[in-house]
Order: structure tokens, then C-alpha cells, then sequence
């Protein structure tokens, strides 16, 4: 007679190693999504606004970053904090300039004006005389150091760059976290999110909740920016369309205008992405996003963790 | 009178004096290139080269030339409008370009349908020229194609790298670099070498860590690269990043001052095929160079020179056809033999391609070095 262990197929520790390998790098990627899946999120929550331009913010902020590391050498803890002021004036003028005269428009001239101001931003960016049409490479603040562990034969590695990104996605989900549900601003947000109008009337100043969300959010993506020209290289103008889209996905997979839900989206995407493209092909990574997207919404139409009523 | 003196006078000015300067017909002449994008190098080389190419021409050629540049940003869609736009708005009588093969494809059909003859100096896709079982009559090429090309790679790992396994990774959307990608496996195969990893990416990826932590695990001995120098500069880092020791061996793709600037230490002492080397002996090759170092201030790379030489047999026939309509250029055209350019000898084959050597050379941190030729 043989028992269960016996028989089940174990897995080698080469095997095991090289799925855990697969996986870090699927969150690497995954967290990144995460940063800018929150801004989606945030804006969705308080608007009913699908911001198209927000990986264009993305971008931003991966050129501003460039221009602070290779033109005035700044460190790279003030770069992260440049680079967030910056975009986030920027989401303020976009909201301020562009979705705020569209209001209490019908919700479809948001959505084309958010196309709008996305197409707008890249090849406004891609003249000469603001950024530059062409691709180019980012310097990396410090060098990649890679740590090795392998505990029982068990092999694992992960880089600085990588622990950089978890860090800093997971210190941005904390301290959004922090702002909505423990600050007087948050309480706004939140109360703005579920009735615009009551909160009006409740002494809420709407406009400036909606710019403080727009804010954070874009200071977000544009954080997301610094990281993925840290981990990958090299920009160009474009380079915030893709993410932007994944990030999309990540959001409305976690439940759009839930928080954690974001973050969680965005791992799923980043580490499905990786593992398709790992096992399968790379062929079939896009589809199989769309297919993972397809079944939670046909399953629970409103993500993984969204409730009937959407919140921030 | 003073009538009469004024009318003489206005007639002296349609007097042509010493016949010398009797107006030169004007041809129109398009350029498709990519001046912005990923692969701005190559535009830039390029309309250095094509510029070089049309003042020579104009000081001792039959016609006055009148160049129009288009840029294709490397993006077909772009590319196949710009030739639109050149054969039907600006009526070229001839087009150079584009510089790559994914953008040349879709160009070499609106040619043909236009019948407007095209050489492109650097499109080494085969389908460029020759697809669906048909030869495009009015497409030309001043450089060899990629099943030379593939086999030269592979020949190359087998032999001078000794290489027993090989990894290709390649953009599965892009035909040059696919087609590449397919003309290398079965030769390096048939060497009794073994493709442990045959993965592909998409044109916009950045994050190419899962192929490559795939193809660490194979522990190959070199990894062919067969993409334009921006990606092949990113994949080279995180091949580098993830510890992989292998021969990096790539294609004329390769061929930028920036592939260095972008790939740092990763991608030296890599080797990639191209079309000639500066080092080159051959006095068309050295009065070239010289003129285009005198006023760019660096030594030509092949681009330059195939477009040169393209822009080059193109004037040739300018000349010795009857008149700078297509069916006349592309008489003339078609059987060049023999022409004398900056990459060789060039002469084309019934396909319309050039069949040439090929030359391999070694990223060095001063620039690309010249190693080996490969004769066809």
C-alpha cells in the first residue's frame, strides 16, 4: 500500500528555485502596476473617472527623474520627493485645466477628454524643445547588487532594485492608507466618494478634495515612474501607455476604488505576466491577462474586493 | 525706343550664356527614414549619408535633384503613410529607404502598386523584396538578406565562438528580427549545436526577466540577439544583471553609437554581423569616410554606407536611363552589375537583392572592431 506522499510529483529544489525566482520578478514588475493602479483607483473612487492620462503622468515622472539624476546629480531620496512634487502639480493643473470645467458634464466628455489629455501629454513631451521623441537610457543611481540565499538548498535571490520597489510600494500603501481612514482629509475623500452632493452640503469643499486626490495620485504614478526607469532603463514618451493599461487592469481586477485592492490587482497582473510569459509565451501573456480580468468580473462584477457601493 | 531697349534687355535674360547654364531638369528624389523613435540613429546616419550622396551627385549628374524626407519612426503604419504621401502628393520619381525591414515591407508594396522604383541600403528582411511567392519588381536592396545573414551568426557561434548552445530571443512582431531569429536556429542546429531557448517578447517590453531567468536556467554558451540596438542594449543589461556569462552574438540591428551608451559593460565584447567595416582598404571607401568623419565628426557606420551606395546606384541609373520615368529607371536599374560602392561590390541578383560578404565585428568600449569577413 502506498501512501499519499509516494505518490504525489515533488518538486526539485532546481524546480521550486526557478518558480521562486519567477515570482520576485513578477512582483517586482506587479509592484510597480500596484503604485500607479492606486492613482486609477483613488480618481475612479472620488469621480467615477477612468484618468487615461494617468500613465502619461507615469511618464512624467520617469523623464522629470532622468533630468534631476543626470543633469543635477541630485541623491536619489530627494529625486523620489522632486519628482512627486513635480507630478503632482501636474495632476492638479490637469484636473484644475482640464476635467474640473466638465464637472457636472455628461460622464463620456470626461472619459475623451482624459484621451485627450493622455494623447496631449505624449507628444506634447515629444517635441525637442520639451523632452525629445527619442529612446533614451536612465541612469541608474547606484549599481544593482544582487543577495543570494539558499536556505536547505533552496535558491533564492532578489536585488537592491527590488527591494527598493517593494519597500516603497508597500510604505505608499501604508501611508494611503493612513490618509484616507485616519486623517480629516481622508474622512472628505471618502464622503465626497460616496455622495458628492450631501458632502457638499455637509460643508466639504469638493473641489479641494478632488485636487488632493488627483494630487496623490499623480505623485504616485509619477513614484512609479522613478522605479520602473530604475529597474528597466530606459524611457521614451510612449512608455506609459502599456503600464497604464496593465495598471487599468490591475485596478478594476482588485475592486476599482478599493485600496488594497489596487495593490493586490497589481501583483496578480505583474506575477501572471511573468509566469505566462515563463511557462507558456510571451505570446499569450496579454491574452491571459484579459482572460484572468474576464473571469473575476463575469464571477463578482465588481473585482475581487469590491463591494456593491464603491468606496475610496 | 526706350520701349525696345527695355525689351531686348528683358530678352537677355533668357539668353542662356556659354549653354552651360541651361536649367537641369529636376527629379524628385524621397527619403523614408527614421529620424525620431527607437531607432533614431539609423535616420540620422542615414540622412547624413543620403545628403553626402545627392551633392556629389548634383555637381556632375544629368539632373537637379530635389530631395523630400519623410520620417517613418520606425513604425510601419507611419512609414507606409509617408510613402503615400510621396507618390501620390510629391511624385518622387524614386525612394531610398526605409532603413528598416519592418517598415520597408509595407513601403515595398505601395512601390510596387505605384510602380515607383525603391532601393533601400539596409532592409534585410527577404520579404522585402520578394514575398508570397512573387518577386517585387520595382524594389531593390544595396545589402545581403537575413537568411545570409542568420547562417553567418550561426556559423560564427559554432565555429569561431565554439559555442555548443545557443539561446535566441527575439520580437515576435518584428519580421527582421523573427526572420533573423528563424535563419539562425536550423543552421546552428544542423552545426550539431543545440537552441536551448527559442522565446520571444513583444515590441514594448521592458521587463524581459522572465525569458531570462528562463535561459539562465539553461546555462547557454552564447545568446543571439537579433533586434535593434535599443533593446538589445536593455536585454543585455538584464542578461548581465541575472548573472548569465554567455557570448552575446546579434545582427546589423546592432549597429549605434548608443548601443554602448545603453548597454554599458553588458554589451561589450559582444559580436554582431554587419556590412562593412571602416577599417576597410579601398580608396571609394576611404574618400567616403573621410568626407563624412570631416563634417559629422565620427567614422561612418553601415547605414551610412549602404545608403550612400544605394543613393549611389540609384544615380547611376538616373543617368543612363532615357528619361527619370519609372519604367526607364527601372531598366536601368535592374541589371546593375558591378557597382563599385563604399560596402563592395554590388550587384543584384534576380530578386533584386545584393549579394555581398559580410563582416563581423567585436563591441569594444572604443567602438566596434573588426574581426572576421564571411563570403556568401
Amino acid at each position: 500500500m502506498t501512501t499519499f506522499e509516494e505518490n504525489a510529483v515533488y518538486l526539485s529544489m532546481e524546480q521550486a528555485s526557478y518558480i521562486a525566482a519567477q515570482v520576485i520578478n513578477g512582483l517586482q514588475l506587479g509592484a510597480v502596476y500596484a503604485l500607479i493602479a492606486l492613482g486609477y483607483t483613488m480618481v475612479y473612487g472620488i469621480l467615477r473617472l477612468i484618468n487615461f492620462a494617468h500613465g502619461d503622468i507615469f511618464m512624467l515622472g520617469a523623464f522629470v527623474a532622468y533630468f534631476l539624476i543626470s543633469r543635477f546629480g541630485m541623491p536619489l531620496y530627494l529625486v523620489f520627493f522632486a519628482t512627486m512634487a513635480v507630478t503632482a502639480l501636474s495632476g492638479y493643473l490637469m484636473e484644475k485645466i482640464a476635467y474640473k470645467p466638465l464637472r457636472n458634464a455628461p460622464r463620456i466628455s470626461l472619459l475623451i477628454t482624459a484621451v485627450g489629455v493622455s494623447l496631449f501629454l505624449e507628444y506634447f513631451c515629444s517635441l525637442r524643445s520639451i523632452f525629445t521623441p527619442d529612446y533614451i537610457g536612465f541612469p541608474r543611481p547606484f549599481e544593482m547588487e544582487t543577495y543570494n540565499f539558499s536556505p536547505g538548498g533552496f535558491e533564492f535571490s532578489f536585488t537592491n532594485v527590488q527591494a527598493l520597489i517593494f519597500a516603497i510600494t508597500f510604505s505608499a500603501l501604508v501611508l494611503l492608507y493612513l490618509l484616507v481612514y485616519r486623517t480629516k482629509q481622508g474622512r472628505a475623500m471618502r464622503a465626497v466618494s460616496y455622495d458628492q452632493e450631501t458632502a457638499a452640503l455637509m460643508g466639504i469643499n469638493i473641489d479641494n478634495t478632488v485636487s488632493l486626490t488627483f494630487m496623490v495620485g499623480a505623485a504616485l504614478a509619477g513614484m512609479g515612474g522613478v522605479l520602473y526607469g530604475i529597474a528597466y532603463p530606459q524611457i521614451n514618451v510612449f512608455m506609459g501607455i502599456m503600464p497604464g493599461i496593465k495598471s487599468f487592469i490591475a485596478a478594476v481586477l482588485g475592486g476599482i476604488g478599493i485600496i488594497h485592492g489596487a495593490v493586490i490587482g497589481g501583483l496578480i497582473v505583474g506575477v501572471s505576466e511573468v509566469i505566462v510569459s515563463a511557462f507558456l509565451s510571451s505570446t499569450y501573456r496579454d491574452g491571459v491577462i484579459f482572460v484572468i480580468l474576464l473571469i473575476v468580473l463575469l464571477v463578482k462584477p465588481s473585482g475581487i474586493f469590491g463591494k456593491r457601493s464603491d468606496k475610496v | 525706343m526706350k520701349r525696345m531697349i527695355c525689351v531686348m534687355m528683358a530678352l537677355c535674360l533668357f539668353v542662356p550664356i556659354g549653354g552651360k547654364a541651361i536649367a537641369k531638369e529636376t527629379v524628385k528624389i524621397g527619403l523614408i527614414t527614421p529620424l525620431t523613435g527607437d531607432v533614431k540613429t539609423f535616420g540620422e546616419s542615414i540622412k547624413n549619408a543620403f545628403a553626402i550622396a545627392v551633392e556629389e551627385y548634383s555637381k556632375k549628374g544629368k539632373y537637379t535633384i530635389q530631395t523630400v524626407i519623410a520620417d517613418d519612426r520606425n513604425d510601419p503604419t507611419e512609414g507606409a503613410n509617408a510613402a503615400l504621401k510621396l507618390v501620390t502628393q510629391d511624385k518622387v520619381a524614386a525612394i531610398i529607404g526605409p532603413a528598416t525591414s519592418k517598415v520597408a515591407i509595407p513601403v515595398s508594396v505601395i512601390a510596387t502598386q505605384y510602380k515607383v522604383p525603391m532601393i533601400t541600403g539596409t532592409a534585410t528582411n527577404p520579404k522585402v523584396t520578394f514575398s508570397d511567392g512573387k518577386r517585387k519588381p520595382y524594389v531593390f536592396r544595396a545589402c545581403f538578406v537575413d537568411n545570409f545573414q542568420g547562417v553567418v551568426a550561426a556559423n560564427f557561434a559554432l565555429k569561431d565562438l565554439k559555442a555548443k548552445t545557443a539561446a535566441v530571443l527575439y520580437d515576435v512582431s518584428n519580421d527582421y528580427s523573427k526572420g533573423l531569429g528563424e535563419y539562425f536556429k536550423p543552421t546552428f542546429t544542423k552545426g550539431n549545436g543545440k537552441v536551448v531557448a527559442f522565446e520571444s517578447y513583444q515590441k514594448d517590453d521592458v521587463d524581459f526577466s522572465a525569458l531570462i531567468t528562463k535561459v539562465a536556467l539553461k546555462k547557454p554558451d552564447v545568446v543571439f540577439l537579433p533586434d535593434y540596438y535599443n533593446k538589445v542594449a536593455l536585454i543585455a543589461r538584464q542578461i548581465r544583471e541575472k548573472g548569465i556569462k554567455a557570448a552575446l552574438v546579434g545582427s546589423d540591428g546592432w549597429d549605434s553609437p548608443e548601443l554602448v551608451k545603453i548597454g554599458g559593460s553588458s554589451i561589450i565584447g559582444g559580436y554582431f554581423v554587419s556590412h562593412y567595416s571602416p577599417d576597410r582598404k579601398d580608396p571609394i571607401a576611404e574618400a567616403f569616410i573621410k568626407k563624412y568623419k570631416a563634417r559629422h565628426g565620427i567614422v561612418p557606420d553601415a547605414l551610412a554606407a549602404l545608403t550612400y551606395d544605394a543613393a549611389g546606384i540609384l544615380f547611376k541609373a538616373l543617368d543612363t536611363a532615357k528619361n527619370p520615368r519609372s519604367e526607364e529607371l527601372l531598366k536601368a536599374l535592374a541589371p546593375t552589375k558591378g557597382y563599385k560602392g563604399v560596402t563592395g561590390t554590388i550587384s543584384f541578383d534576380t530578386n533584386g537583392d545584393a549579394v555581398k560578404s559580410a563582416v563581423i565585428l567585436k563591441v569594444e568600449k572604443s567602438g566596434f572592431r573588426y574581426t572576421t569577413t564571411v563570403n556568401p
